[in-house]
């Protein structure tokens, strides 16, 4: 890795859910203003270990974790750090798109009224900003207070990056965001993300490798909860130093 | 097959109450039905059909019994859905379905015997058999209904909800105010709607804790006498086929479209806001 700079570092950090360890040993160092993809097989971690990033393991009771995870060299998971102030400095998209049961345009602004911002020329703004930020505002801006639900599935996703957007936080994770996405959306999406990386950290996890090629600047290879291999990702796909790394990016085996 | 013959009965009562309340109509006028306020159908000489202070009993004791039930279903619906640990909850929830199970004559006596010397005591009143008291004790078998429904309409809510709330920042309980309520609100109307319904049609209760006075209410200290408590107070003294029996067909009658409309409203708001927002 030639980047010096460090956002987020994953330091002998395991993980269990219950009795179950499913992550092992993790050392990582995750640059800012880069995308970083992780793949690897399902159940492999790649999830739960996105996951711990903001907290979001902490809705599933009897989990339990050991080693340390800094974002800005700072331990998340001490008492006194705010989870609510770490999730507005990462935000996160989800596998399936997850608007609320509301119109697009509070669908946005919803980031905004939980930080109790009330000026309506503010959130209008930020809304049309986000919203131009994700590629959706030509589709929408005639429509802002249809359903969020009368959009397709790829617009949906766009919106919940918009959402996430909105709060202006420095990194973003996605879990898998275009497995339920057709080509189209998804080339749409991976344009998006290449477009944000300038602002905004990008750590996406996905199942496509091909993906990962296409948009990534590194690449994290999972296997059974371990890191196998973690370098730029020109390099893991055309001269993987580890055997197994070759194996799944051949496809003998995932 | 189920369906249809309780839509038969359905019809049929509807047609039972029909045909002999309108024969009511036949002597009384529709105005002195519904906006005189004196119900005197013993009296030798001139007889007075008016409904009006029955409506207004009957208004009294179920908005009374609504503001009580609302607030307080819905917070304990939020806390066993969204706060209480899974261990409580699986004692508390039964207990409060048990309430649905007590008769309502068992409630109408504590309202007599505990409730109204409290309320009388309280108030400074010369007795407690009131509409306040009455609104308290149909509040209380109200509860279980708009508890368990509205709890399980949150507990139905997508974990995706909750999951982007929270990723935004959101505390746990602005994930409940600004995300699960308004999602799960046509589900908690159904609730109340249902406890409204309910509320109407409560009889036993109300009549052993109401007054069964018949003037005009003109405060919830003041007894009140619902449409409900008339006709079961009144049925068995009449003679079948009279004015009377007729009367009291009508005020069932009237009765059943309150009912049937508070049902047939909530369903199109329900309706109506999950076709807007499916998920």
């Amino acid at each position: 890795m030639k980047e010096n700079r460090t956002l987020i570092e994953f330091r002998n950090f395991d993980f269990w859910y219950s009795e179950k360890q499913v992550l092992f040993d993790v050392n990582m160092k995750i640059c800012p203003d880069c995308i970083t993809a992780l793949i690897g097989p399902s159940g492999c971690g790649k999830s739960t270990l996105i996951r711990c990033i903001n907290r979001m393991n902490d809705l599933i009771s009897c989990t339990r974790m050991k080693g340390r995870l800094l974002y800005k060299n700072k331990d998340i998971n001490q008492k006194h750090i705010g989870v609510v102030e770490l999730r507005k400095n990462i935000g996160m998209v989800f596998q399936k798109p997850n608007p609320f049961p509301m119109s697009i345009f509070e669908n946005v602004a919803y980031g905004l009224k939980v930080q109790n911002i009330k000026s309506r020329s503010k959130i209008k703004e930020t809304v049309e900003k986000s919203l131009k930020k994700a590629d959706l505002w030509d589709e929408v801006k005639d429509n802002l207070n249809l359903s969020a639900f009368s959009l397709s599935g790829g617009q949906q996703q766009r919106l919940c990056i918009a959402r996430a957007l909105a709060i202006r936080p420095d990194v973003i994770l996605l879990d898998e965001p275009c497995s339920a996405l057709d080509p189209i959306a998804t080339a749409k999406i991976e344009y998006l993300l290449k477009k944000l990386k300038k602002e905004t950290t990008i750590i996406i996890v996905t199942h496509n490798m091909q993906q990962a090629k296409r948009i990534s600047d590194n690449t994290c290879y999972l296997l059974n909860g371990k890191v196998i291999e973690y370098s730029k990702t020109d390099d893991i796909f055309h001269k993987p130093k580890y055997a197994l790394t070759k194996k799944y990016l051949n496809g003998d085996f995932g | 097959m189920v369906s249809i013959t309780a839509l038969m009965i359905l019809i049929g009562i509807f047609f039972f109450l029909f045909a002999t309340g309108i024969q009511a109509f036949a002597e009384i006028s529709l105005h002195d039905f519904f906006l005189k306020a004196t119900w005197n159908p013993a009296a030798y000489t001139e007889p007075a059909w008016g409904i009006l202070a029955l409506i207004t009993g009957t208004l009294m004791v179920t908005f009374g019994a609504l503001i009580i039930s609302v607030p307080l279903g819905i917070a304990s619906a939020i806390y066993l859905a969204e706060i209480c640990a899974p261990k409580p909850r699986e004692i508390i929830k039964p207990l409060i379905e048990m309430i649905a199970g007590i008769p309502s004559v068992v409630l109408g006596l504590i309202g007599i015997l505990l409730l109204s010397p409290l309320v009388a005591g309280i108030f400074n009143l010369s007795n407690g058999l009131n509409a306040l008291t009455s609104s308290i004790i149909v509040g209380i078998m109200v509860l279980p209904t708009i508890i368990t429904i509205s709890e399980d309409v949150l507990t139905s809510l997508p974990k995706e909800f909750r999951e982007a709330s929270l990723a935004l920042g959101a505390t746990r309980w602005q994930m409940i105010k600004m995300t699960l309520i308004p999602a799960a609100s046509s589900g908690i109307l159904a609730a109340v709607m249902l406890g409204l319904g309910r509320a109407v049609g409560e009889t036993m209760a109300v009549l052993m804790v109401a007054g069964n006075s018949l003037a005009m209410p003109t405060s919830f200290f003041d007894p009140v006498r619902p449409m409900t408590a008339s006709i079961a107070i009144e049925i068995k003294e009449v003679v079948k086929g009279s004015l009377h029996y007729e009367a009291l067909f009508a005020v069932g009658l009237v009765l059943f479209i309150i009912t049937f409309a508070v049902n047939f409203i909530s369903d199109m708001i329900i309706e109506k806001r999950t076709r807007q927002y499916k998920w």
